[in-house]
């Protein structure tokens, strides 16, 4: 069925379409907005929290980041995650926090299968795509960079 | 203040993704590569390091800051070590958040059952 | 006997022995309740995966139906049934824990009308004393092999639907008390280019319908021949769509009951199913649960239940091809005649 849609099936596509319940984007974008706006503002807490401890701006963003993984893996193994981010949407996903859980729900679930093949090649089964894109992104414009910057 | 800034544009960043979730129905994955993406061209243009300077976490939490330490470390080793500094230098930055992700996970799956 | 173009009479019906329903923890929270064989509190059962709970569910629906019929597992000539998962893997362990002869069958969501549909024309032809028709689903194995891992947390949109956990069987055999097996419509496959598997609804409804229509043309009737035509998981917009594609068919659907499983399992307003229930258990713990019940205390006397499946599996829809359905209608009525 790959190739264009006939016309009775156009027809149909815009039946069903009119049928679709309305998402709430407006409900969901200010939730999104809060939600993640607070996991940010803890994240800078955070940050502020490992100056003061002795790191330096650069050097503070990776304790941060990982302190933030590790809560979202703990609340991903509670059970709890799943159930905020219905509600929160992109506010849980789009953070740091959101990648972990990607990362830590995939290894939970396949644990069944055991842990080379079950956690270990499954873990990755929804991040995968984040780290491949992001890499492949960054060769490019790492080399884009290299042509613009010549020779020093 | 830099609380503010963290969650306004930590905010937005967030309320991105939500518009392509639901205005574009795109899939969580889509999503998420395609920020990634953006983090990174933002980068290469010179304009994230100035963003995180200015909102802090509101720019190193989301996922976007990912694409960013991808490209700061291609770059960054390209800039010390030349050509092949863009293969070795990507994971010199982002080394950390993605161990710490895969060993929590890892442990949390030892101890922790899915629950439906 | 054939009848029509794709449908079967069976002159001398058969019956439907025994049946049951077993069924998780948010399906017992649902205005049917009552009707369940058993309701369990944990959707895990104790057991190391949610495949093996799925297992659990499907063995003992087939145990308490068998126990019901007053039957003898070695007297049950053919198991027939499938489920979800890649290979139908609950049904085949299950009818290896049960050791009948075993017939694996795939049609999604529209298993147990599949099943119950073959059963019936093995018993009603003579190819077979008894035969158990049986099938399940399970939320967190279907959300595991078709969308996220349970514990991922992603945003469903509303036209989204829930896999009932859940596993349905019924004994049919040539005599004895019990609802009978008078007619079924197999159905066809019909592809209205619908992509989206988080709005299978949409994608199923064409083919209710189509099958709908092909039943009453196959046996000359109009919808008012039955006190209830039942679809199995069409749920909120899937159920919506074929209401208006009967109405363009000019079939009257409003003669009689039209109603669905998905929307009869949950309270969508308490609980969070988005558009309703959806899954093979879905139909089967409704149909052998609530919908026999009902015909059982003479509450209904001839129903239509229609059993809806999509075809697809996660890899077409990452290759980007469109959902087929197909749904496979059985007419069910009550003992003592019909006319």
């Amino acid at each position: 069925m790959a190739g264009q849609p006939t016309p009775s099936q156009k027809k149909y596509q815009e039946l069903a379409n009119s049928k679709e319940p309305p998402r709430g984007i407006v409900r969901n974008s200010i939730i999104a907005f809060v939600v993640g706006g607070l996991i940010c503002t803890l994240g800078e807490v955070l940050r502020k929290l490992f100056i003061a401890w002795g790191f330096t701006e650069k050097t503070a963003g990776d304790p941060t980041v990982a302190v933030l993984i590790l809560l979202s893996c703990i609340l991903t193994g509670c059970g709890v995650y799943d159930k905020f981010a219905q509600w929160a949407g992109a506010g849980t996903a789009v953070p740091v926090t959101g990648f972990a859980n990607s990362i830590c729900s995939a290894a939970m679930e396949h644990r069944s299968e055991g842990l080379v093949y079950g956690v270990g090649g499954n873990m990755f089964k929804v991040a995968g795509a984040v780290i491949v894109f992001g890499t492949v992104a960054a060769f490019f414009i790492g080399i884009l960079h290299g042509l613009f910057h010549m020779g020093g | 203040m830099d609380y503010v800034w963290a969650f306004l544009v930590g905010g937005a960043i967030c309320l991105i993704g939500q518009i392509m979730i639901d205005g574009f129905k795109m899939t969580p994955a889509h999503t998420m590569a395609a920020l990634v993406v953006v983090g990174a061209i933002v980068d290469g243009l010179g304009w994230y390091d100035p963003l995180i300077a200015f909102a802090g976490a509101g720019a190193t939490v989301p996922i976007t800051s990912f694409g960013n330490s991808l490209v700061h470390g291609a770059i960054t080793e390209f800039d010390e070590h030349g050509w092949i500094g863009v293969l070795t230098g990507i994971f010199k930055i982002t080394s950390g958040g993605i161990s710490a992700a895969i060993i929590f996970s890892f442990l949390t799956a030892l101890v922790a059952k899915p629950r439906g | 006997m054939l009848q029509g173009k794709q449908s079967w009479f069976f002159e001398s019906p058969p019956v439907i022995q025994g049946y049951a329903s077993v069924v998780g923890p948010e399906e017992g929270k649902g205005p049917l309740a009552g009707d369940f064989d058993r309701i369990h509190d944990d959707m895990r059962l104790g057991q190391k995966s949610w495949e093996l709970a799925e297992r659990q569910f499907l063995e003992q629906a087939v145990n308490k139906a068998i126990e019901k019929a007053g039957a003898d597992k070695s007297q049950i000539t053919f198991y027939v049934g499938g489920d979800l998962m890649n290979q139908i893997t609950s049904t085949s362990f299950a009818a290896r824990t049960v050791g009948i002869p075993y017939l694996g069958v795939f049609g999604a969501c529209s298993t147990a009308m599949e099943s119950v549909a073959v059963a019936a024309q093995l018993v009603s032809s003579g190819a077979a004393k008894q035969a158990i028709a049986a099938t399940c689903s399970h939320n967190s194995t279907a959300e595991k092999q078709f969308r996220y891992p349970t514990e991922y947390g992603s945003q469903k949109p509303p036209t989204a639907q829930y896999t009932v956990t859940g596993g349905g069987a019924a004994v049919i055999g040539s005599s004895g008390k019990g609802p009978r097996v008078v007619r079924a419509t197999i159905g066809k496959i019909v592809d209205m280019g619908i992509k989206d598997p988080f709005n299978m609804g949409a994608a199923m409804a064409p083919a209710a319908v189509d099958t709908i229509v092909q039943h009453l043309q196959d046996f000359a009737l109009a919808p008012s021949y039955y006190d209830m035509i039942v679809t199995g998981d069409l749920a909120q917009i899937g159920h919506s769509i074929a209401r208006d594609l009967l109405a363009e068919r000019q079939i009257a659907i409003d003669q009689t009951v039209f109603a669905d499983c998905g929307l009869l399992i949950f309270d969508r307003e308490k609980q969070q199913v988005q558009a309703g229930g959806s899954g093979c258990g879905c139909c089967a713990t409704v149909t052998f649960g609530h919908l026999l019940n009902r015909m059982s205390r003479g509450k209904l006397k001839r129903i239509l239940v229609i059993a809806t499946g999509a075809l697809l599996s996660p890899l077409s829809y990452q290759q980007g091809e469109s959902i087929p359905c197909v749904a496979h209608a059985v007419a069910f009525e009550a003992e003592g005649g019909s006319q």
